[in-house]
């Protein structure tokens, strides 16, 4: 990958980072029917990690200082201060109890009030979509609200004369985007593979001080455009999902009996004829 | 830039909107299906369903797009708006938005439905929710848009009461299009919005399309054979075309598989691919990731074969084989052949007729 030299680089990149518990081991309790989340890992969204591993390759080629931001319960300092490890500059973490509940809408707009006092920013990076809400909104809401340009499942990032070419990938094919910075990407997962911690970055970490907390007075977020009661949507119930059952026959052994024994019963079932 | 003003009286809102997205002087196919589900809620609510096109030289599409069941279409015609682009197209729709105030807005799921309906919600600080695979009004004649959440496991009922328009995105092939009328009467508005060469902040600069593979596809298919991370290699998937092509299936992948850069992006499965409901689906080396599953589990029979017995993709199985892909995969297609060879007519699907 070429980029156009150092000249008109991003001089601060934010990297918006989601704490979200690991999508394998999400289960439904079969006694009350709801979603076990207590005792569930937690990881950074895997888009996410794409996404500053990313901003860790242009900080590799052409300079530039990261700040990983997410909005959460002080529980996602772990994955800020992965973050940190991994080889962000510094990170910040919008905790307050009044944005218990914000969907997308208030999200977008507190991420954003933060982004600004962040300031100094050329690049915003976001992941492709969340594992848990899986909408993909924030990234492009953060650019409505900042007025930015923005360029949505970007696999591949270079600057040229100070201007962003991005890849995108659409239903139908690959597009490359120009625009100039400041801009916001959403990163695909899986375009690259995020690097492990270091044992510097963890020294760094160690020492402290990388992992600053605000509230929303800190940044002068609107209370009243913030939290459950001012999403404008809720989330009025949650059905199970009662797939079908399943025969759920498991054929093991010698692989030819196996497939002898699958074959049989496709054809009972009269999903192939013989 | 959002105006912090209190949401408007929501009595002022009417009609139902359809974004229609469109590609090469043609409509995508999200957008026809989604016209059949806007026609229903529009007649459910007693109001009329509204197609909105920006685009240039698209008067043509927009009687078109009347013949699934539009009573109007709106076009904005704009030379800016020949193709996608994320901040003309969200100023359009944002501006029309608040010039004539629809109830509801309707998109499709696509990578441009999201980067447009994600920016444009933010704008005009209303609910949008995503992927919605049904549609109800509650009794105080709320949209309850429902989408699944953790990969399907459980359905949400999203409402957004306060604030207006209700948004919701609505994937491929979720709703079926409705039959095309072409004498259908509807009428085509052109309106003027606001447009400047400063609007355009981003240029699309190169396009490469992606190679369409012939034959049958997987959306189409009655046998779908496909093949995940465990495959190892692009060149082991000729062995699961010839599983497919001795079933008269075709051959799809997961995300991984894609990702490794194996088999095109166009027959990924799952929750940023397609959808497929075939009645037999062949899942070989696939782990059954959540994302995965959200594009295949409503498959009438699920075979699975992999290394593993933890594998999370058998918990769905209606039949499993706990193998090494290397050695099943070929046994079956041994056993298929010699079938045929013995006599017994060709085993290939069930024409959908017979079942
Ligand atoms: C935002 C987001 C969106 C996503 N969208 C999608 C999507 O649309 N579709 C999708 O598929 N995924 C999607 N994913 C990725 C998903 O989470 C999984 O990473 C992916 O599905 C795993 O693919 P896999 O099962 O092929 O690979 P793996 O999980 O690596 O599984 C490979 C399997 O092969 C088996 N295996 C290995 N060797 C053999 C052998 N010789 N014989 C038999 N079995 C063998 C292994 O036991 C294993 O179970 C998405 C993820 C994110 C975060
Ligand atoms: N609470 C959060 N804190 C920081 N970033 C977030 C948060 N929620 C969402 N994002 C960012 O927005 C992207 C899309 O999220 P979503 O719209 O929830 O799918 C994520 O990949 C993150 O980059």
């Amino acid at each position: 990958m070429t980029d156009g030299g150092t000249a008109g680089r991003p001089r601060r990149i934010v990297v918006c980072i989601k704490q979200v518990p690991r999508a394998q081991e999400l289960q439904v309790d079969p006694v009350t029917q709801t979603l076990k989340r207590v005792g569930v890992p937690s990881e950074i969204n895997p888009p996410d990690a794409n996404a500053l591993e990313m901003a860790l390759q242009l900080k590799d080629r052409l300079g530039t200082e990261i700040v990983v931001l997410s909005m959460g319960p002080t529980s996602f300092d772990e994955s800020l201060e992965r973050a940190v490890a991994m080889g962000a500059d510094r990170s910040v973490l919008l905790t307050d109890r009044i944005l218990g509940g914000s969907d997308t809408v208030p999200t977008a707009y507190a991420l954003s009030e933060t982004i600004q006092k962040i300031g100094g920013y050329d690049l915003l990076l976001c992941g492709e979509e969340t594992t848990d809400a899986s909408t993909g909104h924030v990234g492009p809401g953060i650019a409505g609200h900042l007025d930015l340009p923005q360029i949505t499942y970007v696999s591949e990032i270079r600057i040229v004369d100070g201007k962003v070419r991005a890849r995108r990938t659409a239903e139908d094919g690959t597009e490359w985007w120009g625009t100039t910075m400041p801009c916001l990407c959403t990163v695909n997962f899986g375009c690259n593979r995020p690097r492990e911690p270091t044992l510097t970055g963890k020294i760094r970490v160690k020492r402290g001080g990388l992992v600053t907390h605000w509230s929303c007075a800190d940044v002068g977020i609107d209370p009243k455009k913030v939290g459950l009661f001012n999403s404008p949507t809720i989330v009025a119930k949650v059905d199970t999902v009662r797939l079908p059952s399943r025969s759920g026959q498991i054929f093991s052994g010698e692989p030819g009996a196996s497939v002898r024994k699958l074959l049989a019963s496709l054809v009972a079932d009269r999903v192939i004829a013989a | 830039m959002t105006d912090g003003h209190p949401p408007e009286d929501k009595t002022h809102f009417h009609g139902v909107w359809v974004f229609l997205e469109h590609r090469k002087q043609g409509l995508r196919d999200v957008s026809a299906q989604l016209i059949g589900e806007g026609r229903r809620l529009a007649d459910l609510r007693g109001t009329t369903l509204t197609g909105v096109l920006p685009g240039h030289g698209v008067d043509d599409l927009a009687r078109h797009a009347i013949g699934y069941g539009l009573d109007r279409v709106i076009v904005v015609d704009d030379p800016i708006l020949e193709t996608y682009a994320s901040r003309p197209y969200a100023q359009v729709m944002a501006q029309l938005i608040r010039r004539h105030k629809p109830e509801i807005v309707l998109y499709g799921a696509s990578k441009n439905g999201r980067d447009l309906g994600g920016r444009l919600h933010a704008i005009l600080e209303t609910g949008l929710a995503a992927d919605c695979v049904k549609f109800d009004v509650d009794a105080e004649g709320n949209l309850d848009m429902i989408r699944p959440s953790f990969g399907g496991k459980s359905l949400a009922h999203i409402l957004c009461k306060k604030h207006r328009p209700q948004m919701a995105s609505v994937r491929r092939n979720v709703f079926v299009a409705p039959p095309h009328d072409p004498t259908r009467p509807g009428e085509v508005v052109r309106e003027a919005v606001t447009l400047t060469p400063a609007d355009v902040d981003a240029a699309l600069l190169e396009f490469e399309e992606f190679t369409k593979e012939g034959g049958l596809q997987p959306e189409q298919a009655d046998i779908v054979v496909s093949g995940g991370y465990g495959m190892r290699d692009p060149k082991n998937f000729a062995m699961l075309q010839d599983l497919a092509d001795l079933l008269g299936g075709a051959v799809a992948a997961s995300r991984k598989a894609v990702d490794s850069g194996w088999v095109p992006k166009m027959i990924q499965v799952g929750q940023t691919g397609m959808t497929v409901r075939p009645k037999l689906y062949i899942a070989v080396g696939i782990s059954g990731a959540v994302q995965h599953l959200a594009g295949m589990q409503e498959s009438d029979k699920i075979v699975v074969i992999n290394l593993d017995p933890k594998a999370p993709l058998f918990e769905i199985a209606d039949y499993g084989i706990v193998g090494d892909l290397f050695e099943v995969v070929p046994e079956m297609i041994r056993q298929l052949r010699a079938l045929r060879a013995t006599g017994a007519s060709v085993p290939t699907a069930v024409p959908a007729t017979a079942r």
